[in-house]
């Protein structure tokens, strides 16, 4: 089974309707899928080993997804954000590759490219062998490197296929459904996104450069249904709306999210200025074909409406796995954990690749170590405590520094928070928080250190709290917690 | 006495005596015997154009499935039924949508 089985059931379904917009470009399924045709012929005339992307969000996009599928190579989007010598090092990985690109090339590669808004005069084709074997690689996605250096995850056509196969409808999207998409193309909801709305029928609208401004003002116009943020955009967005509904986006139906933790007042707002609209908070990684969990719009507005603490808790729950997938939370040794007791997060199923080009990390059961920390409660739902590595150590005991960030976000007076742990002679690590201000109300910091220990405990307070005009995020909103300690370090140093 | 194949994921099965194609989600543990409109199906091409959707026939994107082995099949491209294995006609899967997460 090849991944253009989605495309060609797309066309059988559907063939034109239109499937993707970016500003006034639109293409239906049945252009989608002859320009796909003419790249991936291209991509067999040439010899291409892959097809390496570098670009925004673009109507091109399928079109190169499907080509490269068809064509039986990887289809290999990089983050057009990196430095020329970033660029380099990931290009060199791939020297056989035909290169897309928007705007100029860079000068480091030497193989075949071409200009994107080129892909339309390829000579149209129409009989191309496409391999059925869905152990070649659809796509190889370089995974964020909040914590490492970035690593080249793969993904096989019969784990994108799983993934799509397992949880999304064929054709169920009703026509008058847009979903906007503003995730990068190198990002795995970027990917997949594509993937399951193309299978679903629903027409993608792309917004390349966020602002909540423009995000808002293509809801209106687009008359979008569906839409998926990172939490950073989601706090822009209330922002902007202010305090009251605007009814001017009411036909959004689906908001969901996910990429990164979501501070729940920012949640909350949105719940209040949304009231009609569904949301879904998924849980997923790269590794994982995107998303393992979710938290259906019921379950939100359950905890959202409900005063018994234990329920409203459920908020913060990236919600329950998707079907096909298996979940254990185990200790530092293996073993494995009840309900309610944290730990690391393993995962299993048919759409867990957990595959860096040349080598594989799951174990020989299957199971994929993600690295994540977390627990489940007793109906199955699921609590994350951030990345492994992210946990400080002070004084032997092991703290999560999300646990802290949530409390320190509840302060009126914050607006953004983070938590490391710096090297310390006395307790191994100590706590410090780096933390923004709310326009105008610099909070004392005795009071917020009182405000954290009052709600946790002392141990878990921060030994020190500094103040900063933003935090340093990839453009998906993940923290750069190395970069915050890194500064730190230096300060101690100087 | 028809011949039975050993089903696998991604197997692609098409009717011979109509347009139905289907494909393998999930495999039975042993060999099957599998109809479509009471033909076997064929792993080669068949050439047969495909029917216009047909709410009694057997339809794009659904699945079917038999208790018995396990047996599951998504309809690549639709056509008359009714889908059979072992003689026993396989029953079209009703699944609770996700929410659309991404």
């Amino acid at each position: 089974m090849n991944l253009s089985l989605v495309l060609d059931m797309a066309c059988s379904g559907h063939a034109d309707r239109v499937a993707v917009t970016t500003g006034d470009r639109n293409l239906t399924y049945a252009e989608i899928d002859a320009a796909s045709r003419a790249v991936a012929a291209e991509l067999v005339r040439t010899g291409a080993t892959a097809l390496v992307h570098l670009g925004t969000n673009a109507v091109s996009l399928p079109v190169c997804l499907f080509g490269a599928a068809r064509a039986g190579v990887p289809f290999v989007p990089l983050n057009y954000r990196l430095s020329q010598e970033q660029l380099a090092g990931l290009l060199a990985d791939h020297p056989g590759a035909l290169l897309v690109h928007e705007g100029a090339a860079p000068a480091s590669f030497q193989g075949l490219t071409r200009a994107r808004d080129t892909l339309a005069d390829l000579p149209p084709a129409d009989a191309v062998e496409v391999p059925e074997d869905d152990e070649l690689v659809a796509v190889l996605l370089y995974t964020s490197g909040t914590t490492a250096a970035p690593k080249g995850a793969l993904l096989r056509h019969r784990h994108l296929l799983a993934y799509v196969l397992g949880t999304v409808e064929f054709g169920g999207a009703g026509e008058d459904e847009a979903a906007l998409v503003t995730v990068p193309p190198y990002h795995i909801a970027g990917v997949t996104n594509l993937v399951s709305n193309l299978y679903a029928g629903r027409r993608i609208v792309y917004l390349d450069a966020f602002d909540p401004a423009t995000w808002l003002e293509t809801v209106r116009r687009e008359q979008v249904t569906q839409a998926m943020v990172v939490p950073t955009m989601l706090a822009r967005v209330v922002d902007l709306i202010g305090d009251a509904p605007d009814p001017r986006v009411g036909s959004l139906r689906t908001l969901s999210y996910g990429g990164a933790r979501m501070p729940l007042p920012v949640l909350e707002r949105a719940l209040a200025l949304f009231p009609e609209a569904g949301f879904v908070n998924a849980y997923g990684l790269t590794e994982t074909s995107s998303t393992i969990a979710l938290l259906g719009p019921d379950e939100h507005r359950a905890a959202f409406s409900a005063s018994d603490p234990a329920a409203r808790a459920r908020l913060a729950s990236v919600g329950r796995l998707v079907p096909g997938i298996e979940l254990e939370v185990r200790d530092e040794d293996g073993g494995v954990l009840p309900p309610g007791t944290p730990g690391l997060l393993f995962l299993r199923g048919d759409q867990v690749s957990g595959e860096y080009a040349g080598s594989s990390v799951l174990d020989a059961d299957g199971w994929f170590p993600t690295r994540d920390r977390g627990w489940v409660d007793v109906d199955g739902y699921l609590f994350l405590e951030g990345r492994a590595d992210d946990t400080i150590i002070r004084g032997g005991e092991n703290i999560a520094p999300a646990e802290i960030e949530d409390v320190l976000l509840e302060h009126p007076g914050v607006v953004d928070a983070v938590v490391v742990g710096v090297p310390d002679d006395e307790w191994g690590q100590r706590l410090a928080a780096v933390v923004v201000a709310a326009d105008g109300s610099e909070p004392d910091i005795e009071e917020l250190r009182a405000w954290v220990r009052a709600r946790l405990r002392s141990s878990k307070t921060p030994d020190l709290v500094e103040f900063r005009a933003e935090l340093p995020r990839t453009d998906t909103g993940k923290l750069l917690r190395r970069q915050v300690l890194a500064e730190l370090a230096d300060r101690q140093k100087a | 006495m028809q011949a039975s194949v050993q089903t696998k994921p991604g197997l692609k099965l098409r009717g011979t005596t109509c347009s139905t194609e289907v494909v393998v989600v999930r495999p039975a543990a042993d060999p099957v015997a599998l109809t479509c409109c009471g033909a076997p199906l064929t792993t080669e091409e068949t050439g047969i154009a495909p029917a216009g959707p047909s709410p009694d026939g057997i339809l794009l994107g659904k699945r079917y499935a038999d208790e018995q082995t396990g047996l599951e099949l998504l309809c690549t491209k639709p056509g008359p039924g009714e889908l059979a294995v072992d003689g026993r006609p396989l029953s079209l899967k009703g699944a609770k949508p996700l929410p659309a997460s991404d």
